[in-house]
């Protein structure tokens, strides 16, 4: 009797099976006959995922419009693969390179050595990193590794610009993520660009130690305000958010303070209040339509270290300028002829900033 | 007799499997109301498994520190504790064993690599000694201390990588080869995967717990404390002792899963944000595997398929990764309620057996 039962189940299970398989195939026969010879360009996502409002979705934005731009279908033509965590990148990775993508992209510094490990295994592969420079054993960049960078100084000093015309107490403030190569670049950006405007500007700051924590930006923000300060630019991924609700309880209360978002144009994060004055743009997608516009056109720049700076448009102040007074757009387009023309070098690190410093005055 | 033995056997072990079963069903079917075709998408995962080295070999690596995992969570069960604190002895076993290959980094590979595993195996132990203790002597509840010890160790490694072992990148240096476990032997056999030779550490460890506990007195000790503290301290067993050395080897096999990670599979330590998951995936891992060692093996072995096989299952039948953890999720959710099945099985058979 049991095993008469357990045989009807098995039946079951098998009638059910055979259904499934009827419903799916006619929906994924179109997707699994996608020749081999067509162009194919995929992105894999750090832990963040593709809707982190940030760099992973912006890149996805970049692939999106360019298969829009060259008739490739989303999902096959061009593709994401998400890891949910970090030993997820190498399978990703390599999924992509096994199934011929022309090229792939590793989205963030995190990345790096995995994407120097797959480079070196497949040298007919063609990978791209963000935010990093792919090297092999001797230092020397990998051939077919696409490293892009962005001259994050170049925006970081407009949007100080902004900030030393905008100020009225003549203090303003950046809270920095982690203390490192990358966010300095921001750091001495941003205090170039105040000091070339206002010169008797007083800037603090100080760095928060992470990437995601809202509330040690809202506590350093709340030092700065109270210290004086009335703009703080925030360059610290996820901690910048506390202070924009720093920003905001401010606001609330009857004091006007202002916020320079990062990123991408955070305008909207600081509504209701009408905190943020501007942000400091970085057009991943940008980078990526073009690496992936030269790769389809057989150009790939493999064993290059691109830099997105403001004459590729790859950084910049945000397209919403509701809050920013003329006198101070005027000044941020005559600076950003200056930097494309190379009259002004921006400096990145602390060392180039004494030196921008002592030269100024 | 044996007829009785073996139905009670074959119960046992039914559960799981069908568990497993029910769980993939239920996955299967909301693929099918997403609009995804469930077929497709297991026939990619046992593809690409069983028949692409890669994956194969990408799969045996993350069973490493699962099943490590798996047999720290079922071992302190033995003993009828929990401990939750699998993940933290894990990070401090991945750093302790990562910190011993970069400071004796001179050292030959016979020394160092022997010395940087027992590192990641002695932090695991001091991690879990400490929740054992308190147990014994103050009676603190080895579920509240062990899931505090896990945020301690989450952010005192963050703290240690930022300010005495960091390297560009959020991470401590690359460990030397001297002490690396990764083998261009074993990534060539599979296609370039990352799989290392901690399954040998692996294989050592199941059958240490299973000598330990089913072929030693102090096993007999443990598990009798397990079964009924009472009993065993009526019998004159010392059961304070017992739960500190229960939580100290369980915190070694989790500590020693650490080491696995990160002189195998990344050759460093990342600073962590947010906890792995695998500490939290091994007590699915050593439920599923009826807390014994060999059926940790399966169940860590079906655990890490699915991960691995949910990535192909992402490229090949686009599947959402988020699909494959509500799986995961259904299937541990299905042992959880074995109860049922049991109840469900049972009455299925029962005009079969009347006795």
């Amino acid at each position: 009797m049991f095993k008469k039962r357990i045989a009807v189940l098995v039946a079951f299970v098998v009638v059910l099976a055979s259904v499934l398989a009827g419903c799916g195939n006619g929906k994924t026969s179109g997707s699994s006959a996608t020749k081999q010879t067509a162009f194919k360009a995929g992105e894999v996502t750090d832990v963040g995922g593709v809707d982190d409002k940030s760099f992973n979705q912006s890149a996805w934005e970049g692939l999106k419009s360019f298969a829009k731009d060259n008739n490739l279908k989303v999902g096959t033509g061009v593709k994401y693969l998400q890891s949910t965590q970090a030993s997820d990148y190498s399978p990703n990775l390599n999924t992509m390179v096994h199934q011929n993508f022309n090229v792939v992209y590793g989205i963030g510094f995190l990345m790096q050595s995995d994407v120097q490990k797959i480079a070196e295994q497949n040298p007919k592969a063609h990978l791209g990193i963000i935010d990093a420079v792919a090297v092999d054993k001797n230092n020397k960049p990998l051939k077919n590794v696409a490293s892009i960078t962005f001259k994050e100084q170049q925006g970081s000093f407009l949007v100080g610009v902004v900030a030393g015309l905008t100020t009225k107490t003549n203090k303003v403030g950046f809270v920095g993520g982690i203390n490192g190569a990358l966010i300095k670049k921001f750091e001495n950006g941003f205090k170039a660009g105040v000091k070339a405007v206002n010169p008797k500007a007083d800037i603090y700051v100080q760095y928060a130690g992470a990437f995601d924590a809202p509330d040690k930006g809202a506590a350093i923000a709340q030092t700065f305000y109270t210290k004086g300060a009335d703009i703080i630019y925030s360059a610290a991924g996820a901690t910048g958010n506390g202070v924009f609700t720093e920003a905001k309880n401010r606001t609330k209360s009857g004091k006007k303070v202002w916020v320079i978002g990062v990123d991408k144009d955070q305008h909207d994060q600081g509504l209701p209040e009408n905190v943020t004055l501007t942000s400091m743009v970085k057009r991943v997608d940008k980078a990526i339509y073009d690496v992936t516009k030269q790769a389809k056109a057989g150009k790939f720049p493999g064993g290059k270290v691109l830099e997105y700076g403001l004459e590729q448009n790859g950084v910049g102040i945000a397209p919403t300028t509701e809050n920013v007074s003329k006198k101070a757009l005027d000044a941020v387009s005559g600076y950003k002829k200056k930097i494309i023309d190379g009259s002004i070098t921006v400096p990145t690190t602390d060392k180039e900033y004494k030196e921008y410093l002592a030269n100024l005055k | 007799m044996i007829g009785f033995l073996k139905k009670i056997n074959w119960m046992t072990l039914l559960i799981p499997i069908v568990s497993v079963i029910l769980g993939l069903l239920c996955g299967a079917v909301i693929m099918l109301i997403i609009g995804y075709n469930p077929l497709l998408a297991y026939q990619s995962i046992v593809e690409s498994i069983f028949l692409q080295p890669y994956y194969g070999g990408e799969t045996i690596r993350a069973m490493i520190p699962l099943v490590l995992a798996g047999l720290a969570v079922a071992f302190a069960f033995r003993t009828g504790l929990f401990n939750i604190g699998v993940e933290g002895q894990l990070m401090v076993g991945w750093l302790a064993s990562v910190a011993c290959a970069i400071i004796f980094g001179h050292l030959p590979r016979v020394l160092l690599l022997p010395m940087s595993i027992i590192a990641g195996g002695a932090a695991g132990a001091l991690w879990g000694y400490i929740p054992g203790l308190l147990k014994a002597k103050f009676k603190v509840h080895e579920v509240i201390s062990t899931i505090m010890m896990n945020y301690i160790a989450l952010y005192t490694t963050a703290y240690i990588i930022k300010n005495f072992l960091y390297h560009e990148g959020e991470r401590t240096p690359t460990i030397p080869a001297s002490a690396s476990l990764a083998s261009n032997f074993l990534a060539n056999l599979t296609q370039g995967s990352r799989l290392h030779w901690g399954f040998i550490v692996v294989i050592i460890a199941v059958i240490a717990m299973w000598y330990i506990l089913w072929k030693t007195t102090k096993g007999y000790e443990l598990r009798a404390v397990g079964f009924s503290p009472d009993a065993s301290k009526y019998a004159g067993m010392n059961v304070s002792r017992n739960i500190v050395l229960s939580l100290t080897i369980s915190g070694i096999f989790a500590g020693l899963g650490g080491a696995m990670e990160g002189l195998g599979t990344y050759q460093y330590m990342t600073i962590n944000s947010a906890f792995t998951g695998i500490g939290f995936n091994g007590i699915a891992v050593a439920l599923l595997g009826l807390n014994s060692p060999i059926g940790v093996v399966f169940a860590g072995a079906l655990f890490a398929g699915l991960q691995t096989g949910g990535l192909t299952m992402q490229s090949v039948a686009g599947v959402p990764v988020e699909l494959i953890q509500i799986i995961i999720a259904l299937i541990i959710f299905f042992v959880g309620s074995s109860y049922v099945i049991k109840w469900a099985i049972e009455r299925l058979s029962r005009k079969g057996h009347k006795k």
